[in-house]
């Protein structure tokens, strides 16, 4: 959700600040993320371990890091090539977030099938992780849209995000070498 | 500075309630509409009608228009962005960023000959209420696009575009869009002017942002006239040869302004603004030091506190 508020402000001097701009963003967040949601289920059948889990944050961090320098340059080129601003920003936020966004909605269905260890329980554990998920998103929205844009740069939140994600992935990763049962239900 | 405004801003409210007990039908709401951007409402009282763009401020009128002196500039802001012609008396093309009630458009318009203004306003709902309350006239020689103005200035500087006059007059009900304030957008209006080309901004200055967006003019433009008056809130950004570095631009003459100044005098009575007064200021507001915190940020396309800013008023 971070992402997405950010994304805004990037597209806004090419694009401007038309409520096409937030159509064109939101239809790409969220067909990313049914996407990942979907592509993360599917890699979550096969063999599921912390360190795939953890693999999965440091990836779609690093994928960030990107947008800090193709922006301008990726922007340029979609501007000079499609004339009507909708569909301008449409294809820049497909190019700009699509990819991120799809390997970070994979993160759900993959905590989802770490956490369950019963079947009998997945209806609560996916209800305690879409809890936490959905909260963390409106907190994510409510503090880059009040505070962070005013206080930082647009890149620095980006890279603030990916060094978060990378943590993330990182102490995943830490979690799957040390004794993994241990720390089941412990994540998110 | 607070009190005239109080005092400026009961007169409308006692102009209502005189209004209201003799001539019920003559004061009141024309139109209400809510926009993709904003709510616009059209209002009437006595002979003055006004567009506002939200309620929650009672003195957030976008444009006013006498009906008994169409030509009238009812806004101060809108009489001293008339200078403009002082720098230049015939600029062959006007970009006009932020339609209103079309005030500034119909003005130059009516005052140049085979003059090309080209006006840019977000909002397809302004423009329609501006033709038929404001009696807004759009012809090929004045036309209007219906655009973000950054989107329009960008695709204006590949089509290499030029401008003798930009003036920056766009607001929503709050202020300035943010996107509108930053360095990067200044810098690429700069492209867009002529060799010789003017620009004038239309700001307030009363929050704090006032510092960090002086500041930013200053980083893109350097020396400018920074003019105020005191029966506004309203602080006006004009840099005349705006594509030059300060100091390889022409020094104001005095004596020449005035002199243009006289030349106008006559079309700007219908107007009702006051050239030759401030003909003789505007040197004055040239010569004048920063009144601003120099020590702010500038604001970015990546860091814009504009939000912020705005709500908090100047010590």
């Amino acid at each position: 959700m971070s992402l997405e508020l950010i994304g805004g402000r990037i597209l806004a001097p090419y694009f401007g600040s038309g409520i096409y701009v937030w159509g064109s963003i939101i239809t790409i967040f969220m067909v990313s993320l049914s996407l990942g949601y979907l592509s993360g289920g599917r890699l979550s059948v096969k063999d599921p371990t912390f360190a795939k889990f953890g693999a999965i944050f440091i990836i779609g961090g690093a994928l960030l890091a990107p947008i800090t320098l193709l922006a301008n340059p990726v922007m340029d080129f979609i501007f000079l090539r499609v004339e009507d601003p909708r569909y301008g920003s449409l294809v820049a936020s497909t190019f700009l977030f699509a990819i991120p966004t799809i390997i970070l909605g994979m993160i759900s269905p993959y905590s989802v099938r770490l956490l369950v260890e019963k079947v009998e329980q997945s209806g609560s554990v996916a209800g305690t992780l879409y809890f936490f998920s959905t909260l963390g998103s409106a907190l994510g929205t409510l503090l880059t849209s009040f505070y962070f844009v005013l206080w930082f740069e647009v890149n620095s939140i980006i890279l603030v995000l990916t060094s978060s994600l990378i943590c993330l992935g990182v102490f995943s990763l830490y979690l799957n070498a040390s004794s993994r049962s241990k720390f089941l239900g412990d994540n998110e | 500075m607070n009190r005239p405004r109080i005092l400026i801003s009961m007169v409308p409210a006692l102009l209502l309630a005189s209004s209201l007990s003799l001539t019920k039908e003559r004061t009141g709401i024309l139109h209400e509409e809510r926009s993709l951007y904003t709510r616009i409402l059209v209002h009437k009282v006595n002979d003055l009608l006004c567009m506002k763009f939200t309620l929650v401020r009672s003195d957030s009128n976008q444009s006013c228009k006498d009906l008994r002196a169409p030509r009238r500039l009812v806004f101060a802001y809108a009489k001293m962005t008339m200078t403009a012609l002082l720098f230049n008396q015939q600029p062959q093309n006007i970009l006009i960023v932020g339609l209103g009630g079309g005030t500034l458009p119909e003005a130059f318009f009516g005052l140049l000959d085979n003059v090309q203004i080209d006006t840019v306003e977000i909002d397809q709902a302004v423009i329609k209420v501006a033709k038929e309350y404001f009696l807004f006239k759009e012809s090929e020689r004045n036309r209007v696009f219906a655009q973000d103005a950054r989107v329009f200035v960008k695709r204006a500087i590949l089509q290499s575009k030029e401008y003798d006059l930009v003036i920056l007059d766009a607001f929503n009900g709050d202020y300035i869009p943010e996107h509108l304030m930053t360095k990067e957008f200044l810098m690429e209006v700069q492209r867009l002017l002529s060799q010789k080309g003017l620009l004038i901004a239309n700001t307030f200055g009363t929050s704090k942002l006032y510092d960090y967006e002086s500041n930013t003019y200053q980083d893109v433009f350097g020396d400018f006239i920074n003019y105020k008056r005191p029966e506004t809130g309203n602080r006006l950004i004009i840099v005349p040869q705006a594509k030059l570095l300060s100091e390889e631009r022409d020094p104001i003459d005095t004596a020449k302004l005035l002199q243009t100044a006289r030349q106008l005098e006559g079309k700007m009575a219908e107007l009702e603004v006051p050239i030759i007064r401030y003909a003789r200021e505007l040197p004055r507001k040239m010569a004048s030091k920063p009144d601003w915190d120099q020590n702010t940020e500038i604001i970015t396309d990546q860091f814009s506190p504009v939000n912020l800013l705005r709500r908090q008023l100047r010590d």
